[in-house]
């Protein structure tokens, strides 16, 4: 589904993504873990096509597509999700309102005819409560004065009433309690499926537990220099990351 | 480089869609300012004799004033004689007695701009007097309105067949010595509208006013003035438009409201004139000043402004405060693209105890465009107990545009409460990729974050005209990104 290769990136002259290869299949699900700083969410922005990146060299493909080539809207048309480690605020500008419009945007350009109202309310209905989210959420400004764990449900929420091809989930684990943890995780859970694939960026194995990734994968120094199955994310926690880069140096 | 020229002006029509000029005969004095060509207006408009008095009066005052200089706006100079004072479509002698009678091309014109002038093909609830240059076209439903005591006229009528309202009224609330530009409205303002409602009655329909600028190097001076007498109840719409030209036109206008005790008037305007291409040249210079007087206990009034077109905006709604308990609210976005100057705000006047007033103003400003709000909270020594709440937000589109804030204050009386909060943010980068990564294009997530910024004031305006003033700030800023 996605085709990462030799994908060099830099933000305001500085090298942040430095030949970072990766391969994700249809349906699996990949976890990044890496230190503060190591270029993470740089990658996810890079995916995206937020600006203020320069990629300078490398290339990716998504469903046979350049994915490079394409503005914001026309990713996230072909299915792409970024779930944001720091959701924005738009006063004004009603939750659902945001969600009409993208999910509307997205059929005109695939050629199919507006949802249905009722029927969009049914599903907006549904997914809030797979989010046990309160109604009153939904008619209220996008993320403005919601708490930390708030937006980061209403991340996923917006993720499942828009059922991308590809998540990437950029630490939407931080900042949430125990129970909107459990929640968030079965939000994500709800949507594993054969043709969907996740990419989810965490600090903390605790969401592995409840998200069985397929692969796990350290980034560090902008590149993935090591990857593994479910138990590298147990041994990143009990002994930290500097054995990875030590192995890698010495490698 | 006329190609290029061409390719400018295709833009700048696709942005201003009113920009068409109707051919129609007309009858246009020659520009110049004297006394000669006051007493030539009066007389056209066949005036009892106060009328001409005030109007020299106010001409005589205005020679020895000089444009005001303190706003925050670049003008060209102004050429007072090189403007016509009076410009009317022709007609009959006499002016058209029904709608039969009106110049079908007036008729097309007013259908092309979304107002149908027919009773059966209008908006329901809604009655229109159409000012076309100098005169008023026609009004609609002025029988039915007649039925519930309502007047609603254009103001030249209203001279010859209420003079004692309009004597009484007529420069009550902005007298002809206010200021340079009320001054010389009041010396050749040639029509507008006129509204009264009686003790007690809920006006049973929407008013509006549409004023179209059409003949060239004219200029437009309209007066209005609403009385609510008391207990009663109107709310009021005004829309404004004119053709695309190269050169400046200026439009002068006078708004006065009087509202006695326990009346109310909500009144909204949409000012949609040309602004100008986007090199500044033309558009319309826009100076007015509009005043509500809440002279009763509980008078309450309520400005609503979208002011999205014009290449100058030099404008101040305002309340005085006088009754006790008396509300005043102004609600405004302005938005200024390409080389378009807006100085905007309002004044609240607190003279009556209890008295209270609320300001939410937002600004947009793009392209080169530069903006100010200019707002005075006075509280005089006898109004104890009374609240101003100030909310000034401004946003900011590109690198090149400009806003600005002159809150004044002068608080006379301990005992009042007086609020201000003011923001100035940029169209973040971060909320157009948020909305763009999840499926809107660049220009929808421009559109809905603006719309956004605006709701607070939005939702003060009618229905109908909420919708248009959306779609208006959308066509307004096309562009503006990227
Ligand atoms: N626009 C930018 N300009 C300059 N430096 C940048 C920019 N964006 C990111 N960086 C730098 O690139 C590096 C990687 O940042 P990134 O946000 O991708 O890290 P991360 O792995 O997501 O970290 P964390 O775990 O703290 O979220 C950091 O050193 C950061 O300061
Ligand atoms: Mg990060």
């Amino acid at each position: 589904m996605l085709n990462i290769d030799n994908l060099h990136a830099t933000a305001a002259d500085t090298k942040i993504l430095k030949g970072l290869n990766l391969s994700i299949g249809t349906g699996e699900v990949h976890a990044i873990m890496g230190p503060n700083g190591s270029g993470k969410s740089t990658l996810a922005h890079v995916l995206a096509g937020r600006d203020g990146y320069e990629v300078t060299d490398g290339s990716v493909t998504f469903l046979d597509s350049e994915l490079l080539d394409m503005l914001p809207e026309e990713r996230a048309w072909h299915g792409i999700f970024l779930g944001f480690q720091y959701p924005i605020e738009i006063p004004g500008v009603n939750n659902t309102y945001l969600l009409k419009a993208a999910l509307n945007a997205r059929q005109k350009f695939h050629g199919e005819p507006e949802i249905d109202a009722a029927q969009f309310l049914r599903v907006i209905k549904d997914k809030a409560r797979l989010m046990q989210m309160e109604q009153s959420f939904l008619n209220r400004s996008v993320n403005e004065g919601f708490s930390g764990g708030e937006k980061k449900r209403n991340e996923i929420f917006q993720m499942a009433v828009l059922e991308p091809r590809l998540a990437i989930l950029d630490e939407t684990d931080s900042g949430l309690d125990i129970d909107a943890l459990k929640i968030v995780a079965a939000g994500i859970n709800a949507l594993r499926s054969e043709d969907r694939s996740f990419l989810i960026v965490t600090h903390y194995q605790r969401l592995l537990d409840y998200i069985e990734p397929d692969v796990v994968h350290v980034l560090a120094g902008g590149q993935i220099i090591k990857s593994g199955d479910k138990s590298l994310a147990l041994e990143l926690e009990a002994r930290g990351y500097d054995w990875v880069l030590e192995e890698t140096s010495s490698a | 480089m006329p190609a290029k020229n061409s390719e400018v002006k295709k833009l700048v029509d696709k942005k201003y869609r009113h920009g068409f000029v109707t051919d129609i005969g007309s009858d246009t004095i020659p520009p110049g300012l004297n006394e000669d060509v006051i007493r030539l207006i009066s007389r056209k408009k066949d005036e009892p004799q106060f009328m001409l008095d005030w109007r020299l009066k106010a001409y005589r005052h205005w020679v020895t004033l000089r444009e005001p200089d303190w706003a925050k706006l670049d003008i060209d100079p102004i050429d007072y004689q090189d403007i016509s004072y009076y410009s009317a479509p022709m007609q009959n002698d006499d002016g058209p007695k029904s709608l039969d009678e009106v110049d079908p091309k007036l008729l097309e014109t007013y259908e092309k701009l979304g107002i149908p002038l027919h009773e059966r093909a209008a908006l329901a609830g809604v009655a229109v007097d159409a000012v076309f240059d100098s005169v008023s076209v026609t009004t609609t439903f002025r029988d039915k309105l007649a039925d519930a005591g309502v007047i609603f006229c254009p103001f030249s009528d209203a001279v010859k067949d209420y003079p004692e309202l309009v004597e009484k009224y007529l420069g009550s609330v902005v007298p002809y010595r206010d200021n340079f530009f009320a001054a010389l409205n009041s010396a050749v303002f040639s029509d507008g509208s006129f509204v009264y409602i009686p003790k007690g009655v809920r006006c049973p329909m929407e008013l509006s006013t549409y004023f179209r600028i059409n003949e060239a190097k004219t200029g437009q001076f309209e007066r209005t003035l609403i009385i609510a007498d008391e207990g009663s109840h109107v709310s009021y719409l005004e829309g404004c438009t004119a053709p695309m030209r190269d050169e400046n036109q200026l439009h002068a206008a006078v708004v006065e409201l009087v509202i006695l005790k326990e009346a109310e008037i909500k009144y909204s305007t949409v000012q949609n004139w040309y602004p100008g291409d986007e090199e500044g040249r033309g558009g319309i210079y826009n100076f007015v000043t509009k005043r509500a007087d809440c002279r009763g206990t509980n008078s309450k009034v309520s400005w609503t402004q979208v002011e999205a077109g014009s290449a100058i905006t030099w404008k101040y709604p305002s309340c005085v405060l006088r009754g006790e308990n008396s509300v005043g609210e102004f609600y405004s976005v302005a938005v200024t693209n390409n080389m378009q100057q807006a100085d905007t705000g309002t004044k609240m006047l607190h003279i009556g105890a209890n008295s209270r007033s609320t300001i939410v103003s937002k600004g947009i400003s793009a392209g080169h465009a530069q903006q100010s709000y200019r707002g005075l909270v006075k509280i005089f020594p006898t109004a104890h107990n009374t609240r101003n709440h100030t909310q000034c937000d401004s946003l900011l589109m590109g690198k090149h545009s400009g806003a600005h804030t002159f809150p004044y204050m002068e608080i006379k009386n301990p005992t009042a409460i007086v609020e201000h909060e003011a923001t100035t943010s940029k169209i973040a980068d971060d909320q157009l990729f948020y909305c763009r990564q999840r499926g809107l294009s660049e220009e929808d997530a421009v559109n809905m974050i603006v719309n956004g910024f605006c709701k607070e004031v939005f939702r003060e305006l009618p229905m109908e005209f909420a919708v248009e003033a959306q779609a208006l700030l959308n066509v307004s800023l096309e562009g503006a990104v990227g």
